[in-house]
């Protein structure tokens, strides 16, 4: 990508999309949490994302990979959940790839490490019902579509947002293994994984902004960081 | 001295387990904090940084039990940002039974983080009664 502005604004885009998105499912992502957790994932993340939006917006001066940062910041100290620490902390954490801005070889490094921590710090693998679920095959296939099979990042994200799709539904037959959810163990079965829903919806905004930026037909210094109401309210449904 | 500190997804829960453990834990510095940053259900990683940092004042490390998952994660998040001058450490050990096998041991004269530590994680053998 191109100067550190245009990646500004870029990361400006996604968060305020990611905040939208998750405000406007934040019913959704309580009811799948009620069947098997506490209920309060939409509402933990909404707080944690309305955070970064805030933090970010104040931080005019910074580089990308301190605004990634400082997302990563504002989730850990607002969520209030494991999903602070996790999604909150595997972003700090893979900031430090994003030492050269935002390209492909960085974004294949921030996602692995972002991974890494994850299941570092939460102690899941796939296949125990948790958002390492949608997530391992998204990075998987983004690293694979960037480095073996050359395709252009953005048709990488698509396909990584397509495999993270397949994880969210692999999750509903699972018996949880890690999280509240564990405590039901057999009750658990045949509910969709609130956390791998949360991490499609990211990546799906993530997706989104790539779009805008890396299409090739939008002049980028003209991009707004902010996204239309109108497009607010048709998310979701 | 060694501080221990209680964090619960409650507030009241911390609060309750606290007043165990200073019960039997005599003069131990013993700090407790719940509840997520609105007062709901969950855990603040900065009222957990804020209560390490009260701790650290005047202590030679903080021990710090917590309860469920995602207590225990930002427990760990909080210590990993801790001022490095104090030595914290998240024990692997039933809350309440943690709790008050720390403050007992805190409250030695020949206290170290180890020794405290030891104690809390022994606490699991207490609580299944084996």
């Amino acid at each position: 990508m191109a100067s550190r502005e245009t990646e500004r604004e870029a990361i400006l885009e996604a968060v305020d999309r990611i905040a939208a998105r998750i405000e406007s499912e934040k019913q959704h992502l309580a009811d799948l949490d009620s069947a098997i957790g506490d209920a309060d994932h939409g509402a933990n993340l909404d707080r944690g994302f309305q955070a970064v939006v805030e933090k970010i917006e104040q931080k005019d001066d910074a580089e990308t990979q301190e605004l990634v940062k400082t997302a990563g910041m504002a989730l850990i100290s607002k969520v209030g959940g494991a999903s602070g620490p996790l999604y909150g902390g595997s972003c700090m954490h893979a900031s430090q790839e994003l030492e050269d801005g935002i390209t492909a070889e960085t974004t294949v490094a921030f996602a692995e490490a972002y991974l890494e921590k994850l299941r570092d710090r939460g102690g899941a693998e796939v296949g125990d019902k948790t958002m390492v679920d949608a997530l391992t095959p998204a990075v998987h296939t983004y690293k694979k579509s960037i480095e073996v099979d050359e395709l252009p990042p953005l048709e990488a994200l698509a396909k990584a947002v397509d495999a993270a799709e397949r994880g969210v539904e692999f999750t509903v037959p699972l018996k949880a293994a890690k999280g509240r959810a564990s405590y039901l163990g057999w009750r658990s079965v045949g509910h969709q994984d609130p956390g791998a829903t949360s991490t499609l919806l990211i990546l799906e905004e993530l997706l989104a902004t790539a779009q805008v930026y890396l299409d090739g037909n939008v002049d980028v210094t003209a991009a707004s960081p902010t996204i239309p109401d109108e497009d607010v309210e048709n998310q979701g449904e | 001295m060694i501080g221990v500190l209680v964090v619960s997804h409650s507030r009241k829960a911390a609060e309750g387990i606290g007043d165990i453990a200073r019960e039997m834990g005599g003069d131990a510095r013993i700090e407790a904090v719940g509840g997520d940053p609105d007062g709901g259900i969950g855990t603040s990683v900065d009222d957990i940084r804020d209560a390490l940092s009260r701790l650290a004042d005047g202590t030679d490390g903080v021990v710090v039990l917590a309860d469920l998952g995602s207590a225990v994660m930002n427990a760990e998040i909080a210590v990993e940002a801790a001022d490095e001058d104090v030595e914290c450490v998240v024990v692997d050990a039933p809350i309440l039974e943690g709790a008050l096998n720390a403050a007992v041991a805190a409250s030695s004269p020949n206290a170290s983080l180890e020794t405290v530590e030891r104690a809390a994680a022994e606490a699991a053998e207490h609580a299944t009664g084996t």
